[in-house]
């Protein structure tokens, strides 16, 4: 894929070009295209001049990167020890099941991503389902349609 | 800058607030924006603003207040009356409400928290036993302050300690911190003047001091909430550390996921410069020192401190062995102070009324108060501050109101994956570091999750199993294949395949793990197998032996039934099975068809009849 080549260099200014912040640029050039494009890891490991190796290292430890295309909304699916207590892995399940996609997958229509998480901080409102910037809390499998259609047809 | 200064900025934002009659916290945590904080906040200045109110009554953003699950709270004053569950049913009503009490100054009574027995209504923050019970140091200002403005800090006392620590000795700072008992809050509990004082006498320069508010302890929310909250309290006991130990950068590492943390704490930075708090030459002292965030990308092993400075070096955050230690050689391989952020939060109350107040507070060896975020099958779900020493079951019970929905106890899990579960039968035991230790669970970051009869404790070990198999780095074998061959073991138990040998076989990977690990993670990795093991391993023995669940969990182990004499035919079971599987008419017995029942629990959870049975 083709990647803005004048942003990502705006990103690498705003760091002034120091490599030590590469986790920060990757989590910036993010913002941009919802996952971390290939080239866009290639590009900035030239600004900074490191080995891409380097830099794809750094891109696949870090569990908020996404080397993965991402769909229109990102579904996070709290799993940490307050919502997997409360029964948060049923809430996962039913979303796999309603959306027809395993965990980390993205729709056909490449509207939805579902994802889970180790702990949103907001545990007292276990199970707790995050779209996109939203939170849903004490959710249900019964509960779990109406979010989806929330964004579906909301947008 | 002096104290005179200081107290002319609180006179002068007292000036600007002073013409209000009424103050109105509205909490935006985490917790209750979730539940629909900023709604609520936007709704009632809009009213209030029709009203012909605004130049009377002012609207503040707080911090947690600490009662998450009664979100959004909204609090009238100082603590004198605190409304809950704020615009759950009907932001409008809810509104008209607190607008008439505005008003006419009557109290909503519908918006008033209740106790236990439904009846009791408590007004006032002081006598509601969730707050009652606390001793709030670290988390005083939470739910008081303004988090995004400076000055209200400064007006509840921010910043003195400060004045007062560059007016002591460097060696003093460090004796008062050394003396007070402060242990590391972060974990492992380690004494906070020792690690500065080597800090400061370690050769090298520059040297560094950090703040962990990673926290990828699941479960887990003090720090977040603290953040949020009371940002300017963990630069204050960092600006002090530095000063003591003699740094001019400091870095806080925070967590991508916490975006409101990263924005408060920025904020609070730019206010800090501002006011010359940071930068060169801090009040006329010839002390420079700047702070940094740092934002972190989600791996739970970059909270350990060797991976959290690879990390904020640039590299994947692996840890390294500590032949040396940090405070020699930690971050560009020089001398470098790690605490968490609320060790750095209770630096300036130290230095503010004294270590002797400090020692004072808690048990023999384990000093000060500990914030708990109290999660799971309890009542009153939130963060709590309590001394040190207090027992699990005045937290639980006291606090925490007892478990949900009038279930039994069965056991409470402290340290996240590090820690272990502690059943009923030491619910008397007083918390501090050492006591925890003793029972194979840990302090850890402050997490407690209460279970219930209905939580399998095989299944929470196979979670916390899984968790550390996505987790651990990969760089060390035992960690890395061991803890994955645990996780197999536990998994195979329960899905029914469980054998003859697994327990030994656990014990004795839970040892070669423990001894072959390099860092923390996999060290501490076989706890919440081991304590599992060790007060529950009957129910091991009964998923093994007998291929079933006593907890109802484990879904290869159970099958869901209704019994039709107790079934009213109420169809609310069939309209939450997600899967459709519930079958019967209108006031008939209704039946589950066991092909397609993928065992959710559902039915049960949602049955008032008790009809639906799990074998
Ligand atoms: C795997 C692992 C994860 C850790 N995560 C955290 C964390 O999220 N926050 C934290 O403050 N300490 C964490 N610690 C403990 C830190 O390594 C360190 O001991 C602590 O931050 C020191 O600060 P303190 O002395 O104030 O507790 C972790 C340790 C390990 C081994
Ligand atoms: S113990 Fe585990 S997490 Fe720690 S260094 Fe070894 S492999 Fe990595
Ligand atoms: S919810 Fe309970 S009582 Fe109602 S139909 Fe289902 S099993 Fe019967
Ligand atoms: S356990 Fe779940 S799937 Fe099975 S009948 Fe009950 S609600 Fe339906
Ligand atoms: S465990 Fe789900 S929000 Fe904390
Ligand atoms: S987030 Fe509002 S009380 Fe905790």
């Amino acid at each position: 894929m083709e990647v803005d080549t004048g942003k990502l260099n705006s990103i690498v200014q705003k760091y002034n070009g120091d490599k030590s912040y590469i986790l920060a640029i990757f989590q910036d050039i993010q913002r941009i295209y919802r996952f971390l494009p290939k080239e866009a890891i290639k590009y900035t490991c030239e600004q900074l001049d490191i080995p891409f190796s380097k830099g794809y290292e750094v891109a696949t430890f870090y569990k908020t990167l996404s080397l993965k295309p991402r769909g229109k909304h990102t579904i996070h699916v709290c799993l940490g020890t307050a919502c997997h207590l409360r029964g948060g892995p049923n809430v996962a399940d039913t979303f796999e099941r309603e959306l027809q996609v395993k965990i980390g997958d993205t729709t056909g229509d490449d509207n939805f991503t579902l994802e889970t998480v180790n702990c949103l901080g907001a545990c007292a409102l276990a199970p707790l389902v995050r779209v996109d910037e939203q939170d849903f809390g004490k959710t249900t499998p019964g509960g779990v349609k109406s979010i989806i259609n929330e964004f579906r047809n909301g947008e | 800058m002096s104290v005179v200064e200081l107290d002319r900025i609180a006179s002068e934002y007292n000036n600007k607030i002073e013409g209000f009659q009424k103050i109105i916290h509205i909490c935006t945590g985490t917790g209750c924006v979730s539940s629909g904080a900023l709604k609520v906040f936007n709704r009632l200045r809009d009213a209030i603003d029709s009203e012909g109110l605004t130049e009377k009554v002012l609207v503040k953003k707080t911090g947690c207040h600490g009662l998450c699950e009664r979100g959004p709270i909204v609090v009238f004053g100082n603590d004198e009356i605190l409304y809950q569950t704020v615009g759950k049913r009907n932001v409008e009503d809810d509104v008209k409400l607190l607008i008439a009490t505005i008003k006419d100054d009557q109290i909503a009574e519908k918006l008033l928290y209740r106790g236990d027995d439904k009846t009791k209504r408590y007004v006032s923050t002081h006598d509601i036993p969730f707050y009652s019970g606390q001793t709030r140091l670290v988390l005083a200002l939470n739910g008081i302050i303004d988090p995004e403005i400076i000055e209200d800090y400064i007006v509840h006392g921010g910043y003195r300690a400060l004045v007062k620590a560059l007016s002591m000795h460097r060696d003093e700072i460090i004796e008062w911190i050394d003396k007070s008992g402060l242990r590391g809050k972060g974990g492992g509990g380690f004494p906070t003047g020792v690690k500065w004082r080597s800090c400061k006498t370690a050769e090298g320069s520059p040297r560094y001091v950090l703040a962990n508010g990673d926290e990828g302890d699941p479960g887990a929310f003090m720090d977040r909430s603290l953040m949020e909250g009371n940002p300017h309290a963990i630069l204050e006991g960092m600006i002090i550390g530095a000063y003591a130990i003699g740094s001019n950068q400091g870095y806080i590492y925070v967590r991508d996921e916490y975006p409101l943390a990263v924005e408060r704490l920025s904020k609070a930075i730019g206010q800090a410069r501002e006011y010359g708090f940071l930068g060169n030459d801090i009040f006329h002292s010839g002390f420079d020192f700047d702070i940094e965030i740092f934002r972190g990308g989600g791996a739970f092993v970059c909270g350990e401190s060797t991976a959290l400075m690879t990390s904020i070096e640039g590299q994947a955050g692996e840890p390294r062995a500590k032949y040396i230690h940090t405070v020699e050689k930690g971050l560009r391989e020089k001398p470098t102070n790690l605490n968490n952020v609320e060790t750095w939060a209770s630096v300036p109350e130290i230095i503010n009324k004294g270590w002797e107040w400090f020692s004072s507070i808690g048990t023999e060896l384990s000093k000060g108060t500990k914030v708990f975020s109290l999660v799971g099958k309890v009542n009153n779900t939130g963060l709590v501050e309590v001394p040190m020493g207090m027992t699990l079951k005045e937290i639980i019970f006291g606090l925490g109101g007892g478990i949900q929905g009038g279930k039994k106890f069965k056991a409470v899990q402290t340290g996240g994956p590090s820690g272990g579960c502690i059943p009923e039968e030491y619910l008397e035991m007083p918390v501090d570091f050492d006591s925890l230790t003793k029972l194979g669970s840990m302090m850890g970051s402050g997490g407690m999750i209460v279970m219930d009869e209905r939580s399998c404790m095989v299944d929470v070990a196979r979670y916390f199993l899984k968790f550390l198999v996505e987790e651990s780095c990969g760089k060390c074998t035992p960690c890395r294949e061991g803890v994955r061959r645990m996780y197999e073991i536990v998994d195979r138990i329960c899905s029914g395949n469980g054998g003859e040998g697994d327990i030994e076989h656990l014990e004795e990977l839970a040892r070669a793990i423990g001894l072959g690990s390099l860092c923390g993670l996999g060290q501490s990795a076989p706890n919440p197998v081991l304590s599992t093991l060790k007060f529950f391993k009957e129910e091991y023995r009964i998923h093994i032996e007998e291929k079933k669940c006593p907890a109802g969990v484990c879904k290869s182990l159970i099958t869901l039934h209704i019994n039709p004499e107790k079934c009213t035919g109420c169809m609310r079971c069939a309209s939450e099975c997600p899967v459709g599987c519930i079958t019967g008419e209108k006031k008939q017995v209704h039946t589950i068809d066991q092909t397609t029942c993928i065992k959710c629990g559902n039915c049960y959870d949602v049955c008032h009849f008790d009809a639906v049975t799990i074998e």
